[in-house]
């Protein structure tokens, strides 16, 4: 797929990938081999019909196409860019044991924005009930659950803390990744759907669960995200210039720290970058350092390069850039300057032991291979845990030992009638498609309950 | 968007607000805050709240012009909007009838003892109120505090109003002369805080403090917050903003706050420019 320069791309911040042209596309899908079996529908968290979408690119009828997969995720634009498709449906494509599997995410992404672009139809919605339901969060879970029970016919309301919808779409994906405008018209799409959303309010703290039954809501879905930041703990975290990812891409996402002082939030970053992490937030992170003027980026992971859990092509995107990649190293603890900024971390060396239940080789650390490496800005990417700020106040919601919400799996039910929960909450940090699968089956199970009244 | 109902200017560079913001209101109690956005570009900023008005649905807070967005709001007018208006946040203030309790306040940090000085008093307690404030045309609050107090003294830094002197200076008379404390409440500039926090250290006398630390979402989620209290990370947003003033790293949070200092003054010299060049034009 065509992309920007990068000797381009790192002065900007708009998408990196080009997306394929009309006859790239029927290309592509003419590879497509139409299997009987197809095993890649079995790869997708949401069942996507793939083949029969492939089929239509082959037959001119791009909309068409959209539509299809419409029929199973009602976010193509955003999972056609940052779904991990070569650990799913691509992985399971047949083509790909001889040859490179068919390109699955790249057409979703073509077909869809192809749709937005040329067709104005919305959804159609039945109104068969004047029940309520809401949705607590406007991340990909709470987006999916509210357009399926908008869809069914009910009254959807969406609560959303920040400022903006969209959850992590909008303060976690960096422009270049995934557009805000993309988000944008999908959230309008929604809402021309009959949801309705309401930013500023912050379900636990504005307003109750119980608050929100006594307001006629038949029931409510907790799709919060596992929103607290993970750190080291270990000495000198807190000096300045160490940022968690969080926060450091919330700025620059959310905030627009990339505009300041166009736009009123600022952001640090020094010359010598360390982003602390291997997953696609750290990539999001380091690239998004390199965009700020960091004349050195460096990705610090315990772990060696086949280790790494961010996607390849994210890697890939980050090297063209000159992320610098440090790889079996690990933080012992942070050294300060006079002024109380971070000026250097001291690292341990590791190598790689048997495999930990993970199924990666486990990092061993060499006694006596610390040394110091010297930075001036420190972002901090190890993953997050469950926020505990609504289930705190909310005690009959059953949690795991993590904090995590119990649900069960199929239907997204939890310890408390009538709330559903799915996504990060539920499984710990995870992927957009999958949170979506979740709030699929939850928002069947939603149906259900309001339609019988059984839980 | 946020309704302004009423602005008034109770002091030098000091704004009071009143702001339509229906659902803050409902679940608020002393010691919360909320976080307000401007306007599109504007940042997101902790300001605490010092009463509410659970059946018009405001909520009332006290700004010190100190930043770009603090004095971009100071020229907002009644009836003007306020893109975002969140809250409530943070933990509210343990409000407990212990005996003696001395609520320490310094500068716009009155406005959070405000409401707090009214619930240890109708939670039964003897309150003796120490308000410090930097000149006379900084004074807030008095009356109302002097209200719910059974002792009131006032300091100003230059002795324009009130003794002159510090929080400190009040409390240490409190000290000198035996009087028996049950708890100390301190908020205000966090050097004041920490100052008042080493002195009944000493005495052993339980002390409360409320951090303003930076903030974005105030959720928990980013963690630009972070203060150290006994040896550990907190995130002042979701575990505070009040916390033990006896284990708090002041001299960590001091610093935290000067992150940005550099990139204020630039946004504050900028929008200064603008604003001049505006006024030349007409």
């Amino acid at each position: 797929m065509p992309k920007q320069d990068p000797k381009e791309r790192i002065k900007n911040f708009e998408e990196v990938a080009l997306g394929y042209s009309e006859e790239q596309a029927i290309r592509e899908a003419k590879r497509c081999l139409q299997c009987s079996k197809p095993l890649c529908i079995e790869g997708c968290p949401v069942d996507i019909n793939i083949p029969e979408f492939i089929r239509l690119i082959v037959e001119k009828k791009f909309v068409e196409a959209a539509r299809k997969i419409k029929e199973d995720d009602a976010l193509p634009r955003i999972t056609g860019r940052v779904c991990p498709q070569e650990t799913q449906c691509e992985a399971k494509c047949v083509l790909g044991k001889k040859f490179e599997p068919i390109a699955i995410g790249r057409l979703e992404r073509f077909v869809s924005d192809y749709e937005a672009n040329y067709s104005k139809e919305s959804w159609q919605v039945k109104k068969i009930n004047n029940k309520k339901v809401a949705v607590v969060g406007s991340g990909p879970a709470g987006l999916t659950v509210a357009a399926d029970c908008a869809r069914i016919g009910y009254k959807v309301k969406i609560f959303e803390a920040l400022h903006k919808p969209g959850g992590v779409l909008v303060y976690g994906i960096p422009e270049f990744r995934l557009p805000k405008e993309i988000v944008n018209l999908e959230i309008e799409k929604l809402k021309e759907m009959g949801v309705e959303i309401e930013c500023n309010v912050i379900v636990g703290k504005t307003i109750t669960i119980e608050e929100l039954f006594e307001e006629g809501y038949g029931a409510v879905f907790l799709g919060l995200g596992a929103g607290l930041p993970r750190f080291l703990g270990i000495e000198g975290e807190n000096l300045l210039g160490i940022y968690s990812a969080n926060e450091f891409l919330t700025r620059i996402n959310l905030m627009k720290a990339y505009r300041f002082p166009e736009y009123d939030t600022p952001i640090i970053v020094g010359e010598k970058v360390a982003v602390v992490g291997g997953g696609n937030v750290a990539m999001d992170a380091s690239r998004c350092a390199v965009r700020l003027g960091a004349k050195e980026v460096h990705i610090i992971y315990r772990r060696s390069k086949e280790e790494l859990p961010a996607r390849k092509e994210e890697v890939e995107n980050a090297e063209e850039e000159g992320v610098i990649f440090d790889f079996l190293v690990n933080p012992v603890r942070f050294i300060g300057d006079e002024n109380g900024w971070v000026k250097g971390i001291e690292m341990i060396k590791n190598e790689l032991g048997e495999k930990d239940s993970s199924g990666r080789r486990k990092p061993i650390p060499i006694p006596g291979s610390e040394f110091v490496y010297e930075v001036d800005t420190v972002v901090v990417a190890i993953g997050q845990t469950a926020n505990p700020l609504l289930l705190n106040v909310t005690p009959d919601i059953k949690r795991n030992k993590w904090g995590y919400i119990e649900a069960h799996p199929e239907t997204g039910k939890t310890s408390k009638i009538g709330v559903f929960a799915g996504g990060d909450i539920v499984t710990g940090e995870a992927t957009v498609i999958a949170a979506m699968g979740a709030g699929r089956k939850a928002a069947k199970a939603i149906d259900e309950y309001l339609k019988t009244g059984k839980w | 968007m946020f309704r302004i109902l009423k602005k008034e200017v109770v002091g030098k560079n000091l704004n009071k607000f009143v702001i339509e913001a229906p659902l803050v209101p409902k679940n608020y109690k002393p010691g919360q805050f909320v976080v307000i956005r401007i306007d599109e570009k504007g940042e997101r900023i902790p300001i605490t709240i010092a009463d509410v008005d659970k059946e018009k649905g405001t909520v009332t807070v006290f700004v010190q012009e100190v930043g770009k967005t603090t004095f971009k709001l100071g020229t907002l007018k009644e009836g003007d909007y306020i893109s975002d208006v969140v809250g409530p946040l943070g933990k509210p203030a343990e409000i407990v009838k212990v005996g003696t309790v001395v609520m320490i306040g310094g500068g716009v940090g009155a406005a959070i003892i405000y409401p707090e000085t009214k619930a240890f008093k109708e939670e039964g307690n003897y309150v003796i109120s120490i308000m410090g404030f930097r000149s006379k045309e900084y004074v807030i609050l008095e009356d109302e505090i002097r209200k719910y107090s059974d002792e009131f003294y006032i300091f100003t830094d230059d002795g324009s109003y009130g003794k002159k002197g510090f929080t400190t200076n009040g409390l240490q008379e409190l000290i000198d002369a035996g009087r028996k404390m049950d708890l100390v409440v301190s908020i205000g500039p966090a050097l004041m805080m920490k100052k008042i926090s080493e002195m009944t250290r000493k005495y052993n006398v339980k002390t409360i403090v409320s951090l303003n630390s930076i903030m974005m979402d105030a959720t928990g989620m980013c963690g630009g917050c972070r203060v150290e209290v006994g040896g550990e990370s907190k995130f002042a947003c979701v575990d505070g903003p009040e916390f033990d003033g006896h284990k708090v790293n002041f001299d960590l949070l001091i610093k935290r706050l000067s992150i940005y200092k550099k990139e204020e003054e630039k946004a504050l010299r900028l929008y200064e420019n603008c604003v001049s060049e505006e006024k030349r034009e007409y």
